[in-house]
């Protein structure tokens, strides 16, 4: 029998931190687990959370300049935003959860885990950046900023056509949320590009177990990436999820909300 | 009525456009010789002294990465002009100073600029157009911020004579801020900012600076000046707005031969509109009608149409500009973009001449710097 609540998907609420008001979704039932999303924004009614919404109670806060959550003058860093869920979890009394985050979600979740990782049982990481490994003359992840958003959406994709957004159906609303998303985006992982030169030399104190799960046609985070950073953090392993670019989570579904339960013991 | 010749100093010996996907930014240096490229320079700087010689005043930029001005460095040109003129007021429109790290540096630059030039420095700030995001490394998100920021850490540089002074801004930091030399002139030289928008002229008329609009022609000058306005007013300078605060950046020719043509500025989205260089509102309507190529520059008579280029004899080019002048309710300063890499040292020149000669004269008449700006009037068709 399927939950209520996961049959009318997450529900929106709005949570004051501080200065920072964010809009967060939650449903299900289970052990809770915090979804950081990427850099596209959050998307609240994707089959995966839906899934994921019957084995555990899933919590995803949409970030500070996404979405319609607030964007205080101050705040313009990765590690603001780490912050702000270091609260949340304290606020919303969470312990032993899944956190969960994706591309500069996983970011985000890294930061977290090297920062107290006492209310968090396990991580996962899908398609993370946020740390330079390679050389000081080749960029580790390519330069969006520097390429048209069809080139873009190739690096992005496993298969482009079936997943890009068409904009012209988009309404004005959306289109406004999709120009904010990438005007935060801009801001956060504009300069160190992608990366914060500190996190590969605190990974080694995150204490609980870690999955990394990456597309096999991820454009953007590269095997040898991927396997550098899973490197720097105890224990973890990595899984790569074939037919899926950079968002496993979107392009192979079933098999990504798999691979969570298998990890979670669910 | 002031007449500021102003030159891109473009290089224009480049491959065929067909060959690249932007002019901007990514095309490689290989292309520039360095032998042509001096002595392009030879022939700009001497255009800016006959444009001294003539009665003009001088204006220059910078931009970077590109061909089509391949000046990066505003301050080494304003001081290299400084010394090989006398008289001209020297315009740098303007100091980037969203994209540049050091405020207090800029500072410096134009208070010692102004030293070279025993005073005629007019110092510009900018924000910057969006494809200079890239070559600065610059955040494209609030460089309006960070460019208000700048401008007021540089004019506290500039009026602070009792020694150090601290600054932990937003953007900016500075422990002990005491620049040596100080400007020339007192309490600093005149100040110009660049804004194609009602909302920034605003800010500049609250400031009392001087206020430049490039090439924003009939359709969208008139709001840009009455934001101007509008800010001066508000900040209680009073209800006339003298003329001389304004200013319009326009293509002039002026000669009896067809010689001109407007360069092109082939430059991909991902370039031109980096993210959070224009508003929301702007980058989500762009989204909708799916922006992605870049505008063909327009034939001669189109500019004209436009209100972008005034161009032909000197009594076409006067006539042009009294409708538009009349159109857009009066500015007190020319700035004419003579030269945009596709014309001949001597049609360059001879342009200068004739504007000089045949042009400024009547408008000097006609435009006298006392008056108040804002009076409209439509032109009849000839």
């Amino acid at each position: 029998m399927i939950d209520a609540s996961v049959r009318a998907g997450l529900q929106r609420q709005t949570m004051q931190l501080g200065e920072t008001e964010i809009e967060l979704f939650q449903g299900g039932t289970g052990p809770a687990l915090l979804f950081l999303h990427g850099g596209a924004g959050l998307q609240q009614d994707a089959p995966f959370l839906e899934a994921l919404a019957r084995r555990f109670t899933v919590i995803a806060p949409v970030h500070p300049g996404f979405g319609a959550s607030s964007l205080p003058f101050w705040l313009d860093a990765i590690d603001d935003f780490a912050h702000l869920y270091l609260e949340l979890m304290h606020r919303l009394g969470l312990t032993g959860i899944t956190l969960l985050g994706h591309s500069i979600g996983g970011w985000v979740a890294a930061e977290i885990a090297t920062k107290s990782t006492s209310a968090i049982a396990r991580l996962v990481l899908v398609a993370p950046v946020g740390i330079k490994v390679g050389p000081v003359d080749k960029l580790d992840i390519p330069d969006i900023y520097a390429m048209s958003d069809d080139q873009v959406e190739r690096l992005l994709y496993a298969e482009p056509d079936k997943w890009r957004r068409d904009r012209t159906k988009m309404t004005d609303a959306d289109l406004l949320v999709l120009a904010r998303n990438r005007q935060t985006l801009a801001l956060i992982t504009w300069e160190p590009y992608m990366h914060n030169p500190k996190l590969k030399h605190r990974l080694h104190a995150i204490d609980v177990p870690t999955l990394m799960i990456r597309g096999a046609q991820d454009g953007l985070v590269s095997g040898e990436y991927a396997a550098a950073y899973a490197k720097l953090i105890q224990g973890a392993t990595l899984t790569t999820i074939d037919g899926a670019g950079h968002a496993p989570q979107i392009e192979q579904a079933e098999r990504f909300v798999e691979e969570i339960k298998r990890f979670a013991g669910a | 009525m002031k007449i500021w010749h102003f030159s891109e100093t473009a290089y224009p010996y480049l491959p065929d456009p067909a060959s690249y996907e932007s002019v901007r930014v990514d095309l490689p240096n290989k292309f520039f010789d360095p032998e042509k490229g001096a002595a392009l320079f030879d022939r700009f700087i001497k255009e800016w002294q006959v444009a001294e010689e003539e009665g003009l005043q001088i204006m220059l930029n910078e931009h970077h990465q590109t061909p089509t001005c391949v000046d990066p460095a505003g301050p080494l040109l304003l001081a290299a002009l400084a010394r090989v003129t006398s008289k001209a007021r020297l315009l740098i429109l303007g100091n980037p100073v969203a994209n540049r790290r050091d405020p207090v540096r800029v500072a410096e630059e134009m208070a010692f600029a102004d030293i070279l030039a025993h005073g005629r420095i007019d110092v510009g700030f900018v924000r910057g157009v969006p494809y200079e995001i890239s070559p600065a490394n610059s955040n494209p998100v609030y460089t309006n911020e960070r460019q208000w920021e700048a401008i007021d850490l540089i004019v506290k540089a500039w009026t602070n004579h009792e020694g150090p002074f601290s600054h932990e801004g937003r953007f900016f930091h500075a422990r002990r801020v005491n620049i040596w030399p100080r400007p020339y002139q007192q309490p600093h030289p005149p100040i110009w900012v660049s804004s194609t928008s009602a909302e920034g002229a605003r800010r500049i008329g609250a400031r009392g600076y001087n206020q430049a609009t490039f090439l924003t022609g009939y359709n969208n000058t008139k709001p840009v000046f009455e934001g101007y306005r509008r800010g001066w007013r508000e900040a209680g300078r009073g209800n006339d707005v003298p003329i001389h605060r304004l200013a319009y950046a326009a293509f002039v020719y002026c000669a009896d031969n067809e010689v001109w043509h407007i360069g092109i500025n082939k430059i991909p989205t991902h370039f031109a509109n980096p993210p959070g260089y224009n508003t929301l509102e702007a980058n989500a309507k762009g989204m909708r009608i799916g922006l992605g190529r870049y505008p063909k520059a327009p034939t001669v008579d189109a500019a004209v149409e436009q209100g972008i280029m005034f161009a032909g004899t000197p009594e076409q080019v006067l006539r042009q500009f009294e409708k538009f002048y009349d159109h857009v309710g009066g500015f007190g300063h020319l700035l004419v973009a003579g030269q945009s890499g596709f014309l001949s040292h001597d049609d360059t020149v001879h342009g200068i001449r004739t504007l000089s000669r045949e042009v400024l004269p009547q408008l000097g008449e006609r435009y006298p710097d006392t008056a108040i700006s804002g009076q409209f009037r439509e032109m009849t068709p000839a």
